[in-house]
């Protein structure tokens, strides 16, 4: 397992979970968890996935996400679980 | 599982407080380079800090990319320079061309900063000391990326104060060397006392002898994280205030041992150790000074200031050490004018002054740091000054130190800008009374009692 964790955050717009899923299952990534809030009326969106079975490396695919974020006008950050996982938990 | 708020928080905190991990430093021994030919010598160093460090700057940034935390410098330090030189340099300029070895080997790595053109004389110089010395203006004049600093003292041996008197002349030369470039020399040279051997910061970082062949140190930073964190509990009593420090200083510093032994395993390097600091920039929001405002001080530099200071001071660490399995460095709150904001906002308006930095130096990390005065300022007022701050560092056991810059030209209500990191700083004003009859004297302090303590 290597758990990525993808946030979006920006203006709510129709269609960002079936753009960047639909990037997901492009490139073989398992969704293990979504879960969404809205924070000082901005969209919150945070995906766990398992990307262990991406075929390309971590960078371009982090790369090629945060393009369809801006597409989308939204921020899309791909960061790996340790950096949450080791600041918040003991 | 991680849940979204925690992931919101730390992001903020990247996004919006400048939480970064301020270096990752390669500390490398050159002590198996020595040898009696100087182009030999330098051959083996850039040989070595070339191999060993090939990969230090991609490992940065691959895992800064990973991870979404920035990584602002990847730095290396080195055997105190004195050491290694010894056999080979017969004159200063001989030491100039290991500083310009230094210096290519430094620029084709792609780091930010090479530190260890350093010598250790706390106690007493030997001939091949005294000549890394007396080049240190030349060399931080002819390279880029070099960082020089001498130790002068300790609570051990006493303070050196020949080598305290050479050190205020050298650093007048260094800045009249680099003149053009607003004295910039002096920023990359600091006097220690106490220096530690694993201190990942530059301008005094270098690659004690007690260490392995190589180590990765990791400095982390934070003080947007601290202030942000203060505003939401303002007006709390001293244990809540304590509290929420501690708590927001062992999320910085997880961070920081996270990269840390990412970067160890990635390099194939030991983990040495994490530097528990607050280490500001010129950014607004990264301001240690901005914290001590917070905590209830008009200004920096107010009364309650160093009393402010010690206690930032020691919850950082509380919450540091238990975020991370190794700590050393210099691990406190740094506190250098030029590259804080909130620092040169209360020189300039008047509150903050040289005596009161003094103080706050005895109760938090490192010294008078990144701190412009008039050129005119006799190279015996320097002395006295770096003498006052050893002797701080030597009874109080702790690592002081002098990064003080004479610019050439300047007087008070001048301001010297060095760009980048180092930022501006207004010139402050120095006691211009008279101490060159104490530091005329040769010889040396001895070391403190260490009983009667009062």
């Amino acid at each position: 397992m290597n758990k990525t964790i993808i946030t979006v955050v920006g203006k709510d717009t129709v269609g960002i979970i079936a753009k960047v899923c639909t990037y997901l299952a492009e490139n073989n990534v398992n969704i293990l968890d979504i879960s969404q809030t809205i924070v000082q009326e901005y969209f919150n969106m945070m995906m766990i996935v398992d990307m262990s079975r991406l075929k390309k490396p971590f960078e371009i695919a982090a790369q090629e996400m945060s393009e369809i974020g801006e597409q989308l006008g939204v921020q899309v950050k791909c960061q790996r679980e340790e950096i949450f996982d080791k600041m918040h938990r003991i | 599982m991680i849940n979204i708020s925690e992931v919101i928080e730390t992001n903020k905190m990247i996004e919006q407080e400048n939480l970064d991990v301020r270096t990752i430093t390669m500390g490398i021994s050159l002590l198996d380079c020595a040898d009696g030919n100087l182009d030999r010598l330098c051959q083996n160093i850039y040989y070595k800090i070339t191999k060993y460090a090939r990969d230090l700057v991609r490992t940065g940034e691959d895992i800064s990319k990973e991870f979404g935390i920035p990584i602002v410098n990847k730095r290396i330090s080195i055997t105190p320079i004195s050491l290694v030189g010894g056999a080979a340099c017969q004159t200063p300029a001989d030491y100039v061309k290991i500083a310009k070895t230094l210096d290519r080997a430094a620029e084709e790595l792609g780091v930010n900063f090479l530190g260890g053109y350093s010598a250790i004389v706390s106690k007493g110089m030997t001939h091949s000391d005294e000549l890394l010395i007396r080049s240190i203006p030349q060399a931080l004049a002819e390279t880029k990326f070099i960082c020089s600093s001498i130790n002068v003292g300790s609570t051990k041996t006493g303070i050196n104060m020949d080598a305290v008197r050479l050190m205020g002349e050298i650093i007048k030369e260094t800045a009249e060397a680099t003149k053009d470039n607003q004295s910039l020399g002096c920023a990359k040279l600091v006097v220690l006392c106490n220096a530690p051997d694993d201190n990942p910061f530059m301008a005094g970082a270098f690659h004690g002898v007690s260490e392995a062949d190589a180590i990765i140190n990791v400095g982390v930073s934070g003080p947007g994280v601290v202030k942000y964190a203060l505003e939401q509990i303002r007006d709390a009593n001293f244990e809540v205030l304590c509290e929420t420090i501690k708590k927001t200083a062992f999320k910085i510093t997880r961070v920081g041992q996270l990269v840390a032994q990412e970067a160890s395993a990635r390099l194939g390097v030991p983990f040495g150790i994490i530097d528990l600091s607050l280490a500001p920039t010129p950014a607004i929001g990264d301001s240690v000074a901005d914290i001590l405002k917070e905590i209830g001080l008009e200004q920096a530099g107010a009364p309650g200031t160093t009393a402010a200071l010690a206690l930032l001071n020691d919850q950082v660490k509380k919450g540091g050490v238990m975020a991370s399995s190794y700590v050393g460095g210099l691990s406190g709150a740094f506190i250098p004018v030029s590259e804080d904001q909130g620092m040169i906002d209360a020189v300039d308006c008047g509150c903050l002054t040289i005596e009161k930095l003094e103080a706050m130096t005895c109760v938090c990390s490192v010294g008078l740091d990144m701190i412009a005065i008039p050129g005119d300022t006799p190279a015996t007022t320097i002395s006295g000054i770096i003498a006052d701050e050893a002797a701080i560092g030597m009874v109080n056991q702790k690592t002081t130190a002098v990064r003080i810059i004479p610019a050439v030209g300047m007087k008070v209500g001048d301001n010297v800008e060095f760009g980048g990191l180092l930022g501006h700083a207004p010139i402050m004003p120095v006691n211009t009374f008279d101490c060159s009859r104490f530091v005329g004297r040769t010889g040396r302090i001895p070391a403190p009692i260490h009983s009667f303590k009062n």
